[in-house]
């Protein structure tokens, strides 16, 4: 086991655990202000991956496909939430799930009914395709170091608008008082949509961007949205902090398990089974994670409520 | 739900024919995830079984989600209240294990035009069950035995944690005769191979051995192509499937698969075939409608033999195999499951449409490794 593989081990954990922290700041976002459990979150991501490679198909270009995903998950969220999530923020968890989940079906067989049955084409642009070498001679590809390099830079950005900015002021101020910044004379209807929209840009930016070196496809929303709970568990419901650092950790978990694991047992047993068992026990691993943190405080990392 | 019925609307008579109307039941994915291979499987059967213009013979389609109990309540409401002779379509394995052993337990024939397993090929077969197309083993058998052919020496081989998994690298295993740089057992549903991708790179390998089915195939051929890494790759067709390529672009060139059929197979069946398809679907068939084309066409030729009631003779007529396929020769080993050539197929682009070509042939009037379990 070289050197050189446990660095390019660990540069994959933090590439998926900044693009998993893409998708848990909009949910632990909208869970904070609003109180509300989104299902739905995995279909933005789709939307943001179908609109992105629709827009490349027909312009050839990355950039605009980028633009065209922020666009369609920032929109598809601010109608949902005016058409259906705004009816629900009174309602108990158990209806927020029902209707999330309902809004699920409803993107999935739409996107079959737009786009088919079959997976559609997205690719890396030309200019960032290929591998670079780093310094001691790791080969690592150029797009996944711009996804960590992307999803660091907009977690720069979240953070001067949730501490710097007014509107962060106010979505700070919704997470713990939402009748008395009301009563204050804030649109707390319109906080809510733009809330919404930004969380869901955030999931289609994430989408798009993944859906780059992946497949996009109906579906492909509900694995990564798994994760993204298990982030903002770990993380602390509501907290952006939480949700980077809840990301990172699961994102380097997942992998350095993965990998590991089935290495380590065979030192105590054959070939065969170590393989097995280690990948068995490696696809438990960010759930025992998240056992120990709860275990070990039970409102997550940075939760605030007890 | 939607129930689609569709009778055959043809005039004429098939001459002379005396025996009962055969009703059958397709169960198969037309929704959710996996729905792209389920609607080719549908379609290319009803291609079949419109082009024959019989009104002796229909068929009901339903769709199972993919979700096994979902498809062992529409096997259950097909046999009971719809009262189907014979019941076809289901894609994965789980499913098919769930619904084929209590539907031939209860008289019915079963016509599998994809999901082959272990268990129903060997201890578990029934002279009611025939597997059309393939048994589960055999393209990785035929990677395997490629693999050999080309002198790989040492190969990582890779394929997802769970059971048809674990068959695909042993079926590879079975016939390749080189060393193992690794092997690795992947998440099902994993979308990032960058971990696996760094192993493989590490591992010294001389070439790379996967069976990822599906969007998991898209996901690493995508990945690898982009990681620098330009080991020769082999895996089954599934991976390489006419409605996946469009989705993998470039970095599926030159990718080396075994299939058990090509859109450039050469004979008449096929040729036809081919053509048929692409005008009344406008797309191009993958091996899901070979198959589905295959399976009406064997169940019609044993509907011209034998009474469909009369289990005996029925199944006779259908183990004789007497069908042009679109795969060429074609017969069933004593467990009903094909004899036939597994090919190798190299991944091309024709026009802007990415598609295979058969490059030779893996194995020969290959059986299964599962014959002599089978005690009908």
């Amino acid at each position: 086991m070289s050197t050189i593989l446990i660095i390019e081990q660990v540069l994959n954990g933090l590439q998926s655990g900044v693009m998993l922290f893409l998708m848990a700041a909009g949910l632990t976002l909208i869970f904070g202000v609003m109180g509300l459990i989104n299902l739905a979150h995995g279909s933005l991501y789709m939307v943001g991956a179908f609109a992105a490679a629709a827009v490349a198909g027909l312009t050839g270009s990355f950039v605009l496909a980028l633009i065209a995903a922020l666009a369609a998950a920032a929109l598809a969220g601010a109608v949902i939430e005016t058409l259906v999530i705004r009816r629900l923020y009174d309602s108990d968890h158990l209806d927020q799930v029902l209707a999330t989940f309902a809004l699920i079906l409803i993107f999935s067989e739409g996107t079959r009914w737009v786009f088919g049955s079959f997976p559609l084409f997205l690719d890396i642009p030309d200019a960032l395709s290929g591998p670079v070498t780093l310094p001691g001679g790791i080969e690592y590809p150029l797009y996944r170091l711009a996804l960590i390099v992307a999803g660091l830079l907009v977690g720069i950005g979240l953070w001067v608008l949730i501490e710097r900015t007014r509107v962060g002021i106010q979505i700070r101020a919704g997470e713990n008082d939402r009748e008395m910044i009301a009563a204050l004379g804030v649109d707390i209807s319109k906080l809510y949509t733009l809330v919404f929209a930004l969380g869901a840009a955030l999931a289609g930016l994430a989408g798009a961007l993944v859906g780059a070196i992946q497949s996009v496809q109906v579906g492909m929303g509900e694995p990564v949205l798994i994760l993204a709970f298990v982030v903002i568990v770990i993380g602390g419901i509501g907290s952006i902090k939480g949700a980077f650092i809840g990301a990172l950790l699961v994102g380097l978990t997942d992998t350095l398990v993965g990998i590991f694991l089935p290495e380590v047992l065979k030192l105590f047993m054959e070939a065969a089974p170590a393989t097995s068992t280690g990948s068995a026990i490696a696809s438990m691993s960010i759930y025992i994670l998240m056992s120990l943190v709860l275990i070990w405080r039970p409102s997550g990392l940075f939760g605030a409520r007890a | 739900m939607k129930t689609l019925i569709m009778a055959t609307a043809a005039a004429a008579l098939a001459a002379g024919s005396a025996v009962a109307d055969v009703k059958v039941g397709m169960i198969t994915t037309l929704s959710g995830g996996g729905a792209s291979l389920g609607i080719d499987t549908r379609d290319g059967f009803m291609l079949a079984i419109e082009a024959a213009g019989r009104d002796d013979i229909e068929v009901v389609i339903e769709d199972d989600q993919r979700k096994p109990d979902i498809a062992v309540q529409l096997a259950d409401k097909m046999i009971q209240s719809e009262k189907v002779d014979v019941l076809t379509g289901i894609v994965w394995s789980n499913l098919a294990m769930a619904v084929v052993p209590a539907a031939t337990a209860q008289g019915l024939f079963y016509l599998s035009t994809n999901a082959a397993p272990a268990q129903l090929a060997g201890k578990g077969c029934n002279s009611n069950y025939f597997a059309i197309s393939y048994q589960n083993d055999n393209l990785h058998e035929g990677a395997g035995a490629y693999a050999a052919k080309e002198g790989f020496k040492n190969t990582f081989i890779m394929a997802p944690n769970y059971p048809a998994g674990h068959d695909s690298l042993n079926g590879f295993k079975r016939y390749y005769e080189g060393d193992l740089a690794g092997e690795v057992f992947t998440k099902l549903g994993q979308t990032d191979y960058a971990a696996e991708i760094a192993q493989i790179r590490a591992s010294g390998a001389d070439s790379v051995f996967f069976f990822l089915p599906g969007g998991m195939g898209i996901s690493f051929l995508k990945q690898y192509a982009d990681s620098g890494v330009d080991l020769p790759v082999v895996g089954p067709a599934f991976s390489f499937d006419q409605g996946i390529l469009q989705a993998v672009g470039e970095a599926a060139l030159g990718v080396k698969n075994s299939s058990t059929w090509s859109k450039d197979l050469d004979n008449a069946a096929n040729a036809a075939f081919v053509a048929d398809f692409q005008q009344k679907y406008d797309r191009l068939p993958s091996i899901y409608a070979a198959q589905g084309f295959d399976t009406a066409n064997l169940l019609l030729s044993a509907m011209d033999k034998a009474d469909v009631n009369d289990d005996a003779a029925f199944a006779e007529a259908l183990k004789s195999a007497d069908f042009a396929s679109v795969r060429g020769a074609f017969s069933f080993a004593a467990n009903n499951h094909p004899v036939q050539n597994v090919y190798v197929r190299e991944v091309i682009k024709e026009g802007d449409i990415y598609t295979n070509k058969i490059v030779g042939t893996a194995l020969e009037s290959h059986a299964n490794a599962y014959v002599d379990e089978c005690k009908m």
